[in-house]
């Protein structure tokens, strides 16, 4: 200790520590640094006065030398922490945002509610198998009617109520006649289901001039109405993601027999009676069959090799009683605040 | 059809009540629309008749009545009706009831005279929409008893909507043969016998139109009462039936139309010259039919005439001329058979529907037609008596419907229904149904009855079996069909995916009509050549789209005058071009801006949106195909757009598109305010798009060099980059204009163009020199070939 004492070591190294303890930032710590460990620091000048010792007591002072470098290294590396942690905690302090505040740039818009609709619809049946067809919306009378064994003059051609261009051509009615050109191009077996545009000379609260089916149908050499119960159950719950009572009601298409209206339990109500299923607990949503065969000869597949089934729905119709919309006409408003409401 | 359940009942009354009825109607396919009470609620009306009149003292519209209603004394009752006599059964409405509307009858006063209820109209029980006077009722009306039960008013009015192909449900006897094959329960017809004639009188029938009219029955019936009245329980059963009771002889016709689906019409005899004659009517006949329009013919329509001319429009409505009125006495009653094919379209296209119509287009049993005229016979004598003639009848044998037995195989029905039924199950249902079966080895030839014309082949039988089994009990399998997917290639245009990158970048999808107005469509696009429909439901959509901006601007119009400033909107859809004798009809991805570029935010500012956002949104969309720097946008010019901010979307030559700002006059005329930026994509040529193929990643930096240059303000910047291209080596590897300046420094009529030009080897490290003579060799190129100079 007299030998520290001697060369003022012990007071060196306090004012050292003292000197790091004050310094309040990393500038003010640096120029501690520089003062007493740097090239012409005050501890550094103290190991170059060693040799001034005597030889024998040169490695005691030099150990004593260095132990004090080390303790204020330490220290001064201690106080940059400390001080780096301050300036951070400081900056993170001084940096803090407002999350609440909204976003900034474009605000993404949104697919039309019957698109949306129409592509979980078209995503179901892919899923099952079947591809997706379009064929033209302005049609001639013979693929909308004639082909689909609705002769002219027929009562269910007057139930169409057809937007005609000229005694041939017509706004086709339904997407059946999309049935009739796949099978006129193609051979089964068939799996297809036809999206699009129709259009009926209607407009009144519950009808619009335009609107959308999917047509569905498969052809094989065996299928039976049981499959077709099967694929349309398969559909309807997952499109409605529950468990969904159905019943098929006999019915009369031209194009199939047997023909079925399909029924689901209400979905607003879960069939205990609303305004939307008119206290039945039903909700109609498509109508299906057997292909007939009148049908089939029409495009040259022989009906007693194959049959088939084909179904077809309105997509609006789905659309409305998914997201609850309760009138078809907004559909074709185009009001922002409508369609602002669909992702 | 709409019928009463109690009427139903008579005929066959399975132990099920009101609901379950109508449920399994719907369920065997013929849909109830409706079940609703046959009266509305009221109660406490009791049957009286009137015993004296006398005038009030105070009131000369009013009179004071006593009424026997069955009590130890009787009521006095202050009526105002004109119609109320002595002697008049009538319904009373007596102290504490109550009548539909939830009105309560008291003791009253009218005029200081004490009136003990109230003698009801027909309209007052809601049993007619108006009525004049008070409801007479019948002589054997028993006093004292309850009305609504003596009425049957308890009854339901049941309303199915049928099928075009069940004209065999159009009546109560359809009806309740499929009632009672559902519920295995014995149905019984009301008893009708042949009437003798009382008389030789006849009225001859030529059936010159054999082939749509094959049978015609007519009867004379002389000297009826024209007095006589159609008696209430025929008269509630057609209010039932949705029919209003006009007269004995209408009404009676109307009731055999409701009871066995026989359509009849009973003409005035004395207006009927010489003979009937069923033929075709000429061109341009007249005939004023009983609705009092007169109807110009056509040469394709079956008519009723006498020796002279058409007296009525066969299947579909009588003429006014021959109709049955006040002081017809002798009648001639009609019962017959029109070909579904002759009637069918027929009244639709004179702008008529009647229920006769409705009948025969969908088949009315070819086997009926005496049985009708005998039930029709009974029922008007019974009311208006008369002196019937015999029946004459005219058949063309060889014209009537023929019944060809069908062949039904047993293992068909398996096979179609999914579902293995006994034998004795399948024939237990044909044989219900009415239908003739003989037993082969493979199933059975079955002969459907008359009066099914929905059943011509094997599979309507096997339809028909299902349907009365219960589709419900058909189970749900899983078809194994091959599944005939076949993925469309990896580069084909996805129309879905395009849609998502424009609702990603902010844009909503819209879906307009198909066809607009006239106005509209020439204002965008004044040269195409229109499709237009022959019967638009407005002159608004009467016009098939050949471009997507008219729904577009019609939904910014829309949008815009709902405050809504700043609207982005997208349509994919057909557009119908006519060419020459053709019509094209393509895909079209059509898209709209105005006002902000951003949402209003806070923290970031935008200004209105141009040509150039736009042109980054289409950019997104062509992008998808894999090739979008091979996209070029040429100037150009388009009608409906601002000349100097136009241009064509080529792409390997071929025009794929559109864009461009709205012309500012179209702007003005649509009210818009704002610019508005418009664009349309063709789909087909953008269908096939490009596989990516994989460049080498190069290890060696890259470098920048960036140029200012100034060139004129007609150069573009495509041709520029194209000499930057065209001069540079592969080294090139992107271009970067970074800014367009005019202005200060700038001479008037030129502009700076700041390039940064990024160059990378794949083999070395770029040295200096290299870096130098590439530059140097774009500079000169760009001064010599597009008069650049390099900006200090």
């Amino acid at each position: 200790m007299a030998e520290n004492n001697e060369l003022g070591l012990d007071s060196l190294q306090a004012a050292a520590l003292a000197a790091i303890a004050a310094a309040a930032d990393l500038a003010g710590l640096d120029q501690v640094r520089v003062r007493y460990l740097g090239k012409s620091g005050e501890l550094t000048a103290l190991l170059k006065q060693l040799g001034k010792l005597p030889a024998p007591e040169r490695p005691a002072a030099g150990q004593a030398i260095n132990q004090a470098k080390v303790a204020v290294q330490q220290a001064i590396d201690a106080r940059k922490s400390a001080l780096e942690e301050a300036a951070l905690a400081e900056r993170l302090a001084a940096e803090r945002i407002d999350v609440t505040l909204p976003g900034r740039g474009q605000r993404p818009g949104g697919l039309h509610p019957v698109t949306r609709a129409l592509r979980r619809i078209e995503r179901l049946f892919a899923n099952a198998g079947f591809a997706v067809v379009e064929g033209p919306e302005v049609e001639d009378a013979y693929h909308n009617f004639e082909a689909l064994n609705i002769p002219e003059h027929h009562p269910a051609r007057a139930m169409h109520d057809t937007f005609y261009f000229d005694t041939d051509r017509l706004l086709r009615t339904h997407t059946s006649p999309v049935q009739i050109r796949v099978m006129e191009e193609q051979a089964p077996p068939l799996k297809i289901i036809a999206p699009g545009r129709v259009y009926r000379c209607d407009s009144d609260l519950t009808h619009t001039p335009m609107f959308h089916q999917v047509e569905g149908l498969l052809v094989d050499e065996q299928v039976s109405f049981a499959d077709l119960k099967g694929v349309l159950y398969e559909f309807l719950t997952n499109f409605f993601e529950r468990d969904l009572k159905l019943r098929f009601r006999p019915s009369y298409f031209p194009f199939t027999e047997p023909s079925a209206e399909v029924d689901i339990q209400c979905v607003m109500c879960d069939g205990s009676g609303c305004r939307v299923c008119k206290q039945t607990g039903w909700l109609e949503v498509l109508g299906c069959g057997m292909v007939y065969p009148e049908v089939f000869r029409h495009v040259g597949i022989d009906p007693d090799k194959h049959l088939g089934y084909a179904f077809g729905m309105g997509v609006e119709r789905l659309a409305m009683l998914r997201y609850g919309i309760d009138d078809i006409r907004l559909n074709f408003d185009n009001d922002l605040r409508y369609l602002r409401q669909f992702a | 059809m709409r019928f009463s359940e109690a009427w139903l009942r008579e005929w066959v009354s399975p132990p099920v009540d009101t609901q379950q009825l109508a449920d399994q109607l719907s369920m065997a396919g013929l849909e109830v629309d409706a079940v609703e009470p046959a009266a509305p609620a009221f109660s406490g009306v009791t049957i009286g008749l009137v015993q004296g009149i006398a005038p009030h003292p105070d009131a000369a519209k009013l009179r004071i009545c006593t009424l026997d209603v069955g009590q130890d004394e009787p009521l006095q009752i202050i009526c105002g009706a004109a119609n109320v006599a002595e002697g008049m059964r009538v319904p009373v409405a007596t102290i504490g009831a109550v009548l539909p509307g939830d009105f309560k009858i008291k003791k009253a006063k009218l005029r200081g005279v004490q009136s003990f209820g109230m003698i009801c109209s027909a309209s007052e029980l809601g049993l007619a929409e108006s009525s004049v006077g008070i409801l007479p009722l019948p002589a054997d009306a028993p006093i004292g008893e309850d009305f609504r039960g003596w009425l049957s008013l308890d009854d339901h009015c049941i309303e199915v909507d049928l099928t075009p192909d069940r004209g065999d449900c159009l009546s109560l006897a359809g009806l309740a043969r499929e009632v009672g094959v559902i519920n295995r329960a014995p149905v019984s017809a009301p008893r009708i016998e042949p009437v003798a004639p009382a008389s030789d009188a006849r009225f001859a029938v030529q059936l010159l139109a054999p082939e749509a009219c094959p049978r015609y029955l007519c009867r004379v019936i002389r000297n009826i009462d024209p007095s006589a009245e159609t008696p209430i329980w025929m008269q509630e059963r057609l209010r039932r039936g949705g029919l209003r009771a006009i007269s004995p002889v209408v009404d009676v016709t109307n009731y055999v139309l409701l009871e066995l689906g026989q359509p009849m019409h009973g003409f005035d005899l004395a207006k009927l010259a010489g003979e009937i004659r069923v033929r075709m009517a000429e061109e341009g006949e007249k005939l004023a039919l009983l609705n009092g329009e007169e109807a110009s013919l056509r040469g394709d329509t079956l008519v009723i005439a006498d020796a002279e001319k058409a007296v009525a429009l066969a299947g579909i409505m009588g003429g006014a001329e021959s109709a049955v009125g006040e002081g017809t006495r002798d009648v001639l009653l009609e019962s017959a058979f029109f070909a579904p094919v002759a009637i069918s379209g027929k009244a639709r296209s004179y702008g008529l529907h009647t229920d006769s119509s409705h009948r025969f287009e969908r088949g009315v049993d070819p086997q009926l037609q005496a049985t009708a005229m005998e039930r029709a016979t009974r029922l008007l004598l019974d009311i208006v008596g008369g002196e019937p003639g015999p029946i004459v009848e005219a058949t063309a044998e060889a014209h009537l419907p023929k019944r060809e037995p069908l062949h039904l195989r047993e293992r068909r029905v398996a096979q179609i229904l999914g579902l293995e039924l006994p034998t004795d199950t399948i024939t237990d249902i044909l044989e219900r149904l009415g239908m003739g079966l003989e037993r082969l080895d493979d199933g059975w030839r079955v002969t459907p009855p008359s009066a099914r014309f929905d059943l011509v082949m094997e599979v309507d039988l096997i339809a028909d079996i299902g349907r009365i089994h219960g589709y419900n009990a058909i189970p749900i399998t899983h078809a194994s069909a091959a599944s005939a997917t076949k993925a469309p290639p990896e580069t084909a245009f996805d129309l879905d995916r395009a849609r998502l990158a424009l609702v990603d970048r902010g844009f909503n999808e819209v879906i307009t009509y198909s066809f607009v107005s006239p106005e509209m469509q020439a204002l965008v696009a004044p040269d195409a050549e229109t499709l237009k429909l022959a019967n638009p439901i407005s002159s608004e959509l009467s016009v098939m789209r050949t471009s997507l901006w008219p729904g577009l601007l019609q939904a910014a119009v829309y949008n815009q005058s709902r405050q809504t400033e700043r609207v982005r909107l997208f349509e994919s859809g057909l557009r119908f071009r006519q060419s020459g004798d053709g019509l094209e009809q393509t895909q079209g991805l059509g898209g709209l801006i105005l006002g902000a570029r951003l949402p209003e935010q806070w923290g970031a500012r935008a200004g209105g949106v141009d040509f150039f956002d736009l042109k980054a949104d289409v950019q997104a969309v062509l992008g998808l195909t894999g090739a979008l720097e091979q996209f070029r946008f040429v100037a150009a010019t388009d009608p409906a757009l601002h000349p100097g901010q136009t241009a064509a979307i080529e792409w390997g030559g071929r025009r794929v598109g559109i864009i461009g700002m709205l012309h500012p006059s179209l702007a003005k005329q649509l009210d818009l305010d704002g610019d508005v930026f418009l664009f349309e994509l063709e789909i087909e040529p953008i269908a096939e798009g490009v596989l990516p193929k994989f460049e080498k990643i190069s290890r060696f930096p890259s470098i920048r060099r960036d140029i200012a240059l100034v060139v004129d303000e007609s150069v573009s910047f495509d041709a520029v980059a194209d000499c930057v291209r065209a001069a540079a080596s592969e080294l090139l590897k992107d271009i970067l204009l970074f800014d367009v300046y005019t202005g200060e420094n700038v001479e008037t009529g030129r502009k700076s163009l700041a390039l940064g030009l990024i160059l990378q080897s794949s083999s070395q490290t770029l040295e200096d020199n290299i870096i130098e003579t590439t530059v140097g060799r774009i500079v000169d190129s760009l001064t010599t070939q597009i008069g650049a100079r390099l900006r200090d």
